[in-house]
């Protein structure tokens, strides 16, 4: 049997409930230290499947504007962060861009495309 | 000599909500001068998500959420300038600014909306010793640096103040592969929103160390460390508790001041609290004709509410113009016991909306305390309330028909209560 402890901070609101998930064999055994709904289902989605949007910016070419600003489309799995900035590194996009242009399909394998959440005319 | 009805200073989030609603309001005769080179104000460099929760009910990032409003802005044909420095405001509403191709422009307005913003506090309101090295930036200008132009500000970085843009800072430069080694916050707590400390801090092992300031800074051309210490419930720091950190860079988010040179020119009353403009339930200032609103009244955290408080200035500049806003008798809204400030300050009942918000910080966190509204001395709102913070803007709603149920009523006191 595998015993585990995660201490998280909630982030329903200012209160920041600091809270206590144990988990025995990868499953919630218990979740202690909310104070109301949010925060425990919070805990839960937070020990099962942290996720996160990650923004960056990418190299434009012949751009009115050196950079574009980026997102993962929706929130991809928090340990594939790291990953998704890699996939970025090295890239370049050509202007005209417009909001929403796909920059990567389906960056690190996780179903989410990365787009361009700024319009970027030609030079 | 140009005229225009309605001249709006800035165009930024509270700029353009203000002028879209100046045009739905039925004033089409406005024009917005913004000084840099696009419009969307710092937003644009605000290229994390978390925007227009509350106005479009997605998380948007923050180049996404200026595109919508440049976008209507653009397709009602609002009239605008790029590039354009406002130098003076006269108390006449005379707007003088300056760009390359119009030179020198002078419009006589009728009304002027104030929406220049706010600018960070720089190192010298800190007086921290040490010489002048290259590597001390504000967390702001760094954020522009990386995200506009592409650059990074350094490659080991100590990060003064835990305000929102110094943490969002911390976890842009740590993707960007710098080691962010601490942030220092004087205070007990953070002024910053929780889901900042959690998603920019926690989630890449940065530490937040709580009642530690920087004070020296190390290095004659490039900064190559800094002392941190601890401070004393006075915020004095503890010569003993001082720790050299090695860095090559500081980043100072310490705290936002709404920039008002020019409403000062215009001798707007200025708020010593908020040092934003004194405003009624218009968002008139106190120079009739002249409005205010988002940072440059008072700082929010969301821009949310920096849209929907610059539409209500957009709203009463043109009811101004039509002469129908109404002068007389004000109440005063006072705050104590823990409310900082309020905004407005002061209502006219006459120009009243159905509800009016009142928004305001506490001067310090109180948990399981009770917001009460008192209209002279009869308590009528009490609630619960299970933590305020400095770092999160409350609002509490005043119904119009408070003021038709009490026509003697003189003051409005707001204030934090035990029990």
């Amino acid at each position: 049997m595998v015993k585990e402890t995660k201490n998280i901070i909630c982030i329903g609101c200012p209160m920041g409930c600091p809270l206590t998930v144990e988990i025995e064999d990868g499953k919630i055994k218990s979740i202690t230290g909310y104070t109301c709904k949010r925060g425990e289902e919070y805990a839960k989605k937070e020990v099962t499947n942290p996720r996160r949007t990650v923004t960056s910016i990418v190299p434009v070419v012949a751009g009115e504007l050196d950079m574009v600003s980026v997102k993962t489309k929706t929130d991809i799995p928090k340990n594939k962060i790291k990953d998704c900035m890699l996939a970025l590194k090295n890239l370049k996009v050509d202007a005209p861009i417009d909001i929403g242009d796909v920059i990567i399909e389906n960056v690190c394998e996780t179903g989410v495309p990365i787009i361009a959440t700024k319009a970027v005319k030609r030079r | 000599m140009i005229n225009h009805d309605i001249v709006i200073i800035g165009g930024g989030p509270a700029g353009l909500a203000a002028a879209i609603s100046c045009y739905e309001n039925g004033n089409q005769d406005i024009i917005i001068l913004e000084r840099d080179n696009s419009l969307g104000g710092i937003l644009n460099q605000c290229i994390h998500n978390g925007f227009g929760l509350h106005t479009f009910k997605e998380e948007l990032t923050g180049p996404e959420y200026a595109a919508r409003y440049v976008a209507k802005v653009q397709s009602l044909g609002i009239d605008y300038r790029l590039n354009t420095m406002v130098i003076d405001i006269s108390k006449d509403k005379v707007v003088s600014s300056i760009n390359e191709t119009d030179g020198l422009m002078q419009i006589q307005a009728k009304a002027i909306i104030l929406t220049m913003g706010c600018r960070e506090r720089s190192r010298g309101a800190l007086n921290i010793p040490g010489y002048r090295p290259a590597g001390i930036f504000s967390a702001g200008t760094a954020q522009r640096y990386v995200n506009i132009e592409g650059y990074m500000p350094g490659r080991q970085i100590v990060i003064l103040g835990s305000g929102d843009i110094g943490l969002i800072m911390a976890r842009r430069l740590t993707l960007e592969g710098a080691l962010v080694k601490m942030v220092c916050e004087i205070m007990p707590y953070s002024g910053g929103l929780k889901r900042n400390i959690v998603q920019c801090l926690d989630d890449y092992n940065i530490p937040l160390r709580l009642n530690h300031t920087v004070t020296k800074i190390f290095g004659k051309e490039r900064v190559t460390g800094v002392m941190v210490s601890e401070v004393d419930a006075f915020r004095q720091p503890i010569p003993s508790t001082e720790e050299y950190v090695e860095c090559d860079t500081l980043l100072l988010s310490v705290g936002l001041i709404p920039e008002n040179e020019l409403s000062r020119k215009a001798e707007v009353a200025i708020n010593q609290k908020t040092q934003g403009p004194e405003v009624d339930e218009s968002l008139s200032t106190s120079i009739p004709g002249i409005f205010a609103a988002g940072n440059v009244l008072h700082v929010h955290d969301l821009v949310d509410y920096v849209s929907m408080e610059a539409a209500l200035a957009g709203k009463n500049a043109v009811k101004y113009v039509q002469d129908l806003l109404k002068t007389g008798l004000s109440i005063v809204i006072e705050s104590k016991n823990g409310v900082r400030y309020t905004v407005p300050g002061t209502i006219n009942p006459d120009n009243a909306e159905d509800i009016t918000v009142v928004r305001f910080r506490t001067s310090d966190v109180y948990r399981d305390a009770y917001l009460s509204v008192y209209l002279d001395d009869e308590r009528v709102m009490h609630l619960k309330k299970r933590i305020l913070t400095p770092g999160e803007m409350e609002q509490i709603v005043i119904p119009k028909k408070w003021f038709a149920e009490r026509p003697n009523l003189k003051k409005i006191t707001i204030m934090v209560e035990k029990e």
